[in-house]
């Protein structure tokens, strides 16, 4: 029988305020345990909550740029249940009114957009850290109410990859809003993942298991591809599937049932008699509106609009907002007019610069100047596309201007037909065999010639013109 | 509504209070009185009442995104029970 | 009269006059304590400390008065254990906001704390870890509670006065029972920063006094908004010292026929009934009011303040602080921790508050207590839109036998049938002397105002005080 995968994500999302969701406490990483901690956030007797203004600012934005309605009456919940890294024993979160509903985010799925809905975006706080030792478990609270959000997605997604780049748009959003640091790999940003099959053409949904335990956007996607994997064999095998809770082991690739602490019934929610409720009016939603940040998805649309640039090189360089926004200057600051030139540079040569420097494109410290200056060599075909690259590299590297580097390299693009014609007299000499090749019509043979002429002149000829040269030289003989 | 043993057992278990044989059979019944004297209020019509979980008209409390001293990490573990350097410790969790 | 026999208002004039100083004071405080402590037993870890000293204070009103705590308000450094076995040895690390404001204001924190019910579970101060405290008019005869130890050991002169806090009478009750003034004030008046919560959403921190003046002097200093707990009120704190003008000509008073019912003490009904003759002789105009949904109001408190309980108290759990369980296993430590640690009412609450949230019955009970709290506060809505204040008993019964009632819970819940409402509708009410039973037992005067019209309370209050001596009255010890 074939199946249909249906996955939900729930994402939390570590905001990064300075200070902590219910207290004062300093966000600040890698400090000694327990050492960025209060009454407040260590639940200590009689100490009492207050929200951290800055990040219901924070959340709303998400909120907003995920298309979401923000409520008009939120209120913050208490969700009981007992473990070490909770100090209270209960969580506040929020329950039936959370802050915002309704949102969507665009992915594309098989080359084709589809939209994804977002069921909610509500306010919590985060856990503290448990070590595992052989004997006993140590609690660390410095993490203990940092504020989070929680991201729920409608179940539309239906397959590990579609999963794997809602997550990456959705991170993309975040880093627009610079709300979050969206690293999972520390933590800033998790997943947990709700995946279940059911027969094709069947509305129903089948039995489904909640994934957790997930490190990086990879391990979402291997988790999902195993599970899916897993209960199409135990679909296919007529055994029934149970409602579970599975963790992830990214060591072993596989997921693992894991015991539940309490089940999702016995929380006991009750609104916090601690905080009190908010009422969000237009103008609080209007004024952050307008705040915003031209997001990706516009900015996507404008590239392409202004700088007449494909879908495919303007989603590139939108997917980092300080990437976007320098590629945006390049791409203004370039004279010519198909800009389409200057786009290829930096999805060429800039980017996977950056990639072995193992920095982002704005961080390569490329001078703008000196980069258009690089492309109107090449343009002006005085210099070949292959020495461009390496004079980049050269720049990067000195910090030396593009003119410079080509002079002392004497790069210059030999385009005297005059000079080049004896280089290729002596070429046609050497090479008979490519000759005669050529001239029965076998085409590789023209470039192995032109290849052979380049060499003869230390790359500096132009290639093109070189080209024009042989063959006009051998359909004339 | 009643209340039965099973039902307290499960109940303390949620709360985390283990309850002594005596003690369950007690209390199951002091909480059969209890909750049969709270029955009243199913006598009053609530369907058109709003629930009061706050008593005053207050909302929108915040605080300013502005850092304030921590406690040093020793007088945080200062009334732990038991501690292991600078970390609360437990009895081990089995995941 | 001795120091420790004065009211605090002579005590600052004495003390301004240099006719005593503070250390005079702490030696009259403390040689009484010597004397009939064995007796009342209103203080607890007694043979703890030593012979208080007087700290440096700051040049202030209170300066040089000391203060007795209840043992549920944290004070930097000393014990703070809610007469629980699960917070034996805890030490706040910090005060709670109403103590920074008593420091602030010169007032040395007495450095035994008060006697009260476990986690203020109770209406006799029975039910403490440290045993009960005895009425100091007859010692057969418990203080009321839960804040026992604070009325009890201001009506035997081992204070001058006291804090105590207030969820559903535990301040109203023992007052009356003891013979002294007690004050719950509004709801967000004074800050619960610090206070170790019974149910979040009823309790108040309110002062016991010899007299309304000194009720009304605590309350100037520790009313007022404060930004570390969300749910403390901004509004203005009235110059008090203007409400007690031995004026209420005019005033109407509502007496509701509800708390005129069977169960009441019949002795308590004719003192009352003289009390509100008085007030009219006085110029009051007293008239019969209907508070239609009183019968319902301990149930709908049984609910709301057990399930509040319920969640507050599951951070007693033996990881940060407080009395842990041996056990190699953390569910079994937390078990063995709170079902050793918490005494038999603690777990009575704990359990039904947990049953009233949980699965299934949350609608049932939770839900519907919450709305029937709102009938309950609009009743008084609509008897504050004619009258000033509400004159009621504060109890149906003078204080009672030491067991009489602690093996029977629910008989022990209807003693604060007269107290419960005002938590409820979060309206401020004070008990004052009012007369004694035969068997020379104090009886008490309640009177309930608009929320924030504290100042409404002392004029009636001490208006009735200046025109009768029961306040005069001291127990025989």
């Amino acid at each position: 029988m074939k199946y249909q995968t249906v996955i939900g994500l729930e994402v939390h999302l570590q905001l990064k305020t300075k200070t902590k969701a219910f207290c004062g406490c300093a966000i600040d990483f890698g400090r000694e345990p327990n050492s960025s901690v209060c009454p407040v956030c260590l639940g200590f007797p009689g100490s009492l909550p207050v929200y951290n203004k800055e990040a219901l600012n924070y959340a709303i934005k998400v909120a907003l740029a995920l298309g979401c309605q923000v409520q008009e009456h939120t209120k913050f919940d208490r969700k009981n249940y007992f473990y070490p890294d909770l100090p209270k024993n209960y969580q506040i979160s929020q329950y039936d009114l959370p802050l915002s509903r309704y949102g969507f985010l665009d992915i594309t799925a098989d080359g084709k957009p589809k939209r994804i809905g977002i069921t909610r975006v509500h306010l919590e706080e985060d856990a503290g850290k448990l070590i595992h030792e052989t004997e006993a478990s140590l609690v660390d609270f410095n993490r203990a109410g940092i504020p989070l959000l929680e991201i729920v997605s409608e179940p539309d997604l239906n397959s590990a990859q579609e999963a794997f780049d809602y997550l990456t748009r959705l991170k993309t959003i975040i880093e627009y809003l610079d709300v979050s640091d969206c690293d999972m790999e520390k933590g800033s940003l998790r997943c947990d993942a709700n995946i279940s099959l059911r027969p094709e053409g069947i509305k129903e949904l089948g039995v489904k298991t909640e994934l957790k335990n997930m490190n990086s956007f990879k391990g979402v996607k291997d988790a999902l591809n195993f599970e899916a994997g897993r209960q199409a064999e135990l679909l296919e095998s007529g055994r029934a599937m149970e409602q579970d809770t599975r963790l992830w082991d990214a060591q072993k690739n596989i997921t693992v049932s894991m015991r539940t602490k309490e089940g999702a019934k016995d929380y006991r929610y009750f609104p916090d008699p601690d905080l009190t409720v908010f009422i969000i009016g237009q103008e609080m939603i209007s004024g952050i509106k307008d705040s915003l940040p031209e997001l990706p998805g516009l900015k996507l649309r404008r590239f392409v609009e202004e700088y007449s640039l494909s879908e495919y090189d303007a989603g590139i360089l939108v997917s980092y907002k300080k990437d976007a926004e320098f590629a945006e200057e390049c791409l203004k600051q370039y004279p010519g007019k198909d800009k389409k030139n200057m786009a290829n540079w930096l999805i060429g040569p800039l980017l996977s610069e950056a990639n072995t420097r193992n920095l982002s494109l704005h961080q390569l410290g490329v001078n703008i100047d000196e980069l258009t200056s690089l492309i109107g060599f090449v343009q002006r075909q005085e210099l070949s596309h292959l020495n461009a690259k390496s004079v980049l590299t050269q720049m990067l590297d000195s910090g030396r201007s593009a003119q410079e580097i080509i002079k002392e390299r004497n790069l210059l693009q030999i385009s005297d037909t005059a000079e080049l014609e004896q280089v290729i007299i002596a070429v046609i000499r050497e090479n008979e065999k490519s000759v005669n090749d050529l001239k029965n019509g076998k085409a590789n043979a023209l470039m192995f010639l032109v290849g052979q002429v380049m060499k003869k002149s230390s790359g500096k000829a132009n290639p093109k013109i070189v080209q024009e040269l042989i063959k006009r030289r051998i359909d004339n003989a | 509504m009643a209340i039965d043993k099973e039902t307290v057992k499960y109940v303390a278990h949620l709360a985390r209070i283990e309850l002594q044989p005596d003690e369950l059979e007690k209390l199951s019944g002091q909480l059969h009185d209890i909750l049969g004297f709270i029955d009243k209020l199913s006598r009053l019509d609530t369907s058109r009442v709003n629930p009061s979980s706050h008593i005053l008209p207050i909302s929108n409390v915040l605080r300013e995104d502005k850092p304030r001293d921590s406690l040093s990490p020793d007088k945080a573990l200062e009334n732990a029970p038991v501690k292991k350097g600078n970390f609360f410790s437990v009895p081990k969790i089995l995941e | 009269m001795e120091l420790n026999q004065l009211t605090a208002h002579e005590l600052i004039d004495k003390l301004k006059d240099k006719q005593a100083n503070a250390s005079a004071v702490l030696d009259a405080i403390y040689s009484r304590i010597e004397k009939v402590e064995p007796s009342v037993k209103a203080y607890v870890r007694v043979n703890d400390v030593k012979k208080p000293v007087c700290n440096p204070q700051p040049d202030s009103l209170l300066k040089g008065l000391p203060i007795t705590i209840k043992d549920n308000i944290c004070t930097e450094g000393i014990n703070t254990e809610c007469c629980s076995k699960i917070l034996q040895g805890f030490r706040p690390p910090y005060d709670a906001t109403v103590i920074n404001k008593l420091k602030k204001s010169g007032a040395e924190i007495f450095p035994l704390k008060a006697n009260m019910d476990e986690f203020a579970f109770g209406s006799s101060t029975e039910n403490s870890r440290y045993g009960a405290t005895h009425n100091p008019w007859d010692l057969e005869s418990v203080p009321g509670g839960s804040s026992g130890g604070s009325a009890a050991s201001v009506a035997a002169d081992e204070a001058i006065w006291a804090l105590g806090s207030d969820t559903g009478g535990s301040i109203r009750q023992p007052a009356s029972f003891c013979g002294v003034v007690g004050l719950k004030p509004t709801y967000g008046r004074v800050s619960r920063y610090g206070l170790i919560a019974f149910a979040s959403s009823l309790d108040q921190i309110g002062p016991i006094t010899r007299d309304v003046r000194d009720s009304s002097i605590l309350s100037q200093v520790i009313f007022g908004y404060d930004p570390n707990d969300s749910t403390s009120v901004k509004q203005d704190v009235p110059d008090f010292s203007k409400s007690l003008t031995n004026d209420i000509r005019g005033l109407k008073v509502g007496i509701p026929g509800e708390y005129f019912v069977e169960g009441m003490d019949a002795e308590v009904k004719t003192i009352i009934e003289e009390a509100i003759n008085k007030l009219n002789s006085l110029g009051a105009v007293s008239q019969k009011v209907s508070l239609p949904h009183t019968e319902y109001a301990v149930p709908v408190y049984y609910i709301i303040a057990t399930a509040e309980a319920s969640s507050n108290l599951a951070r007693f759990d033996g990881v940060q602080y407080g009395w842990r369980a041996k056990s190699d296993n953390l569910i079994e430590m937390y078990k063995k921790t709170r079902g050793e640690g918490f005494g038999d009412e603690a777990k009575r609450r704990i359990i039904l508050g947990t049953f009233a949230l949980s699965h299934g019955y949350y609608d049932a009970y939770y839900l519907r207590a919450l709305k029937v709290r709102t009938l309950i506060k609009q009743d008084f809505d609509a008897v504050f839109k004619d009258f000033d204040c509400i004159v009621t008993p504060t109890s149906p019964t003078p204080a009672f036998k030491i067991g009489e009632k602690t093996q029977d819970p629910l008989k022990m819940y209807l003693s604060d049938i007269y107290t419960i409402s005002v938590n409820l509708a979060g309206i401020p009410a004070i008990s004052i002397p009012c007369g004694f039973t035969k068997k020379g037992l104090p009886v008490g005067l309640q009177i309930m105002a608009r929320p924030f019209d504290e100042a409404m309370l002392f004029r009636v209050a001490h208006t009735f005080e200046q025109n009768t001596d029961w306040h005069k009255s001291n127990p025989k010890l």
